[in-house]
């Protein structure tokens, strides 16, 4: 059959699946190990450390094969390269242009004990069985070959929007954060910026004719800083997850690992309600979530039937803009009985944390109630809440003086 | 007999009490209502990480005068690869503790301030943005800033032929380069 161009097409046919594929395929029924090493952009050393890792497994007497190795040039990665087989690439036609792709089928026949994939985050060509990577490493994983795979840390869907604000760049190849979820092991390579941009100077990781277009946009010092404090955070973030999850499974409180994940990371509650003072505990909860690396929500419990005045109609539409612009959730629950409402809303965002400002003077027989904030420790046992002071009445004494 | 009278007693002073609760906080609202309520907006924008000092001290001014709310908005830029409701957080995190700390300096000089963020493709496209939703009765902007970290002449041109508000464009100073900016934040972390 001749292909029409745009028609992808796969240099050999496509391979049966691996049990159907052959006698060689490992199938033990366990899964592959995974190990990611993560870097905060090109040029960190992701790729040589797995090479490295690669030839020690093989030299303690492992069957290593390297799947996919992105070289893009750079001479010691190639070099360091040497010595390991590699599994050869699959061709694709792809509008008359042909595209070399990882070829999983090879590999699941080769049936190696591990297995080297670069690029985790990358996207194939259309034509082959996965339109991304990842999967692909899914497939060898199920295989039962233990996997090393590299990944930048702009590549995680999480992080997209928020790297590509700071660095003016959008990054593409996206994979959900869940992949690096289910790794076994994350590693993180970490280099200073200033190391890093030496390296690219000196050409050790783009040509030297793209090497100022790289210094002029995505590796400015600035944008290096805070992708390698994103970096750390998110590989933080993994191994304390991991560690809660190992700590849990097998012990008597079994039943609590499948709680664990939602444990394991913040997420801050402020109540809010539609006035402008509002906006200051808005923003000190946002400071609290983002030191913390949390989602916020905001709350607000109305009464059923409540009308709002024009200022307050005026500071609900402030008060929406404003969570927007931070990437805060606003929630607006009716309720009669404020505390059940944010308690039932607390349980089901999975809140560890709720902020709020101090209550307006009780009156009447509410004098007798204990405080909002004690009745909710009492209703959410396991949530800390913390009660925000106004600032701006503290004595201006104590205010340095701005700048001259 | 003397049970009964303190039964009628203990009702009366229930009574008195109910009555006294329900006048004392009518009476406050009352009192609230009578109060003289701020009649002015005053628009106070700002793109980078510090304002200058002119533009605050003006506005403050003002706002004593004509008891007036001041409105300090920080105004922050979408890129154009990015959606326009997209959530900011690295430039929030420059012009939050700004907005904190001029709400601050508004708050110790005993003036209503209530803040606003506007978000556009520029900060023309979000002072439009926030021009739109709200009305403003007065706009201090201050023209001293560097037209590539805030509203440039075009800008203010555009303020001016196109905002129907009273606009305080304060002139340069050379001599006068204070600043407020978020060093000025009283323990806001």
């Amino acid at each position: 059959m001749a292909s029409s161009p745009g028609t992808p097409q796969p240099a050999h046919p496509p391979a049966l699946n691996p049990v159907e594929a052959g006698e060689n395929v490992t199938m033990s029924g366990d899964r592959g190990h995974l190990r990611v090493f993560i870097g905060m952009a090109a040029g960190v050393g992701k790729t040589y450390r797995m090479l490295i890792e690669g030839h020690a497994e093989q030299e303690a007497g492992r069957d290593v094969v390297v799947g996919l190795l992105e070289t893009h040039g750079r001479v010691e990665t190639a070099r360091i390269a040497e010595g390991l087989p590699m599994v050869p690439r699959l061709r694709v036609t792809y509008r008359e242009t042909l595209i070399e792709e990882m070829d999983v089928p090879a590999i699941l026949r080769r049936a190696p004990e591990l297995c080297l994939i670069d690029e985790l985050a990358h996207t194939n060509a259309p034509g082959v069985e996965h339109p991304k990577r990842y999967e692909d490493v899914e497939q060898v994983l199920d295989a039962g070959i233990d996997v090393l795979s590299t990944l930048n840390v702009q590549h995680l869907e999480s992080l997209n929007d928020r790297i590509t604000e700071l660095s003016g760049i959008r990054v593409r190849e996206t994979i959900p954060d869940a992949v690096l979820g289910r790794a076994d092991e994350v590693v993180l390579i970490d280099l200073t910026p200033e190391a890093l941009l030496d390296r690219l100077r000196a050409g050790k990781i783009y040509p030297t004719d793209r090497i100022d277009a790289a210094l002029n946009n995505f590796f400015k010092i600035e944008n290096l800083a805070a992708l390698r404090e994103i970096a750390l955070r998110q590989v933080a973030a993994e191994v304390g997850a991991k560690r809660l999850t190992t700590e849990l499974v097998g012990s008597r409180e079994e039943s609590l690992a499948a709680d664990a994940p939602q444990a394991i990371g913040e997420r801050l509650m402020a109540l809010v309600e539609p006035y402008p003072g509002t906006q200051r505990l808005v923003r000190r909860a946002w400071r609290s979530s983002q030191q913390l690396g949390a989602q916020l929500d905001l709350l607000w419990v109305r009464r059923p039937g409540q009308n709002l005045s024009e200022d307050a109609e005026r500071s609900l539409a402030a008060l929406r803009q404003l969570a927007s612009v931070l990437g805060a959730t606003l929630l607006i629950e009716e309720s009669d009985d404020p505390p059940a409402a944010i308690a039932e809303v607390a349980r089901r965002r999975g809140t560890t944390y709720i902020q709020m400002g101090r209550s307006r003077p009780a009156r009447g027989f509410a004098r007798l109630r204990p405080p909002l904030a004690q009745r909710l420790m009492e209703r959410l046992p396991g949530v800390d809440v913390r009660i925000v002071a106004d600032r701006s009445s503290r004595s201006s004494d104590n205010q340095p003086a701005s700048r001259p | 007999m003397s049970s009964a009278l303190v039964a009628i007693i203990a009702v009366a002073a229930i009574l008195i009490g109910l009555a006294v609760g329900y006048w004392v906080p009518s009476h406050r609202r009352l009192a609230a209502s009578n109060r003289p309520r701020p009649v002015r907006n005053i628009l106070l924008p700002f793109t980078g990480d510090e304002i200058s000092r002119r533009a605050f001290e003006a506005a403050v001014r003002l706002a004593k005068a004509e008891n007036a709310t001041i409105m300090p908005a920080f105004l922050a830029r979408v890129p154009m690869n990015l959606p326009l409701e997209s959530a900011l957080p690295v430039q929030c995190a420059s012009g939050m503790p700004l907005l904190e700390a001029i709400e601050q300096r508004v708050s110790s000089q005993g003036l209503p301030v209530d803040s606003r963020v506007g978000r556009g493709r520029s900060a023309r496209d979000a002072l439009r943005h926030l021009l739109e939703a709200e009305h403003f009765d007065r706009i201090i902007v201050s023209a001293d800033e560097d037209p590539r970290a805030g509203l440039s002449y075009e800008d203010l041109r555009w303020l001016l032929e196109r905002v129907p508000a009273e606009i305080l464009i304060l002139r340069p100073a050379p001599e006068d380069t204070r600043r407020i900016s978020a060093t000025a934040l009283n323990g806001h972390t």
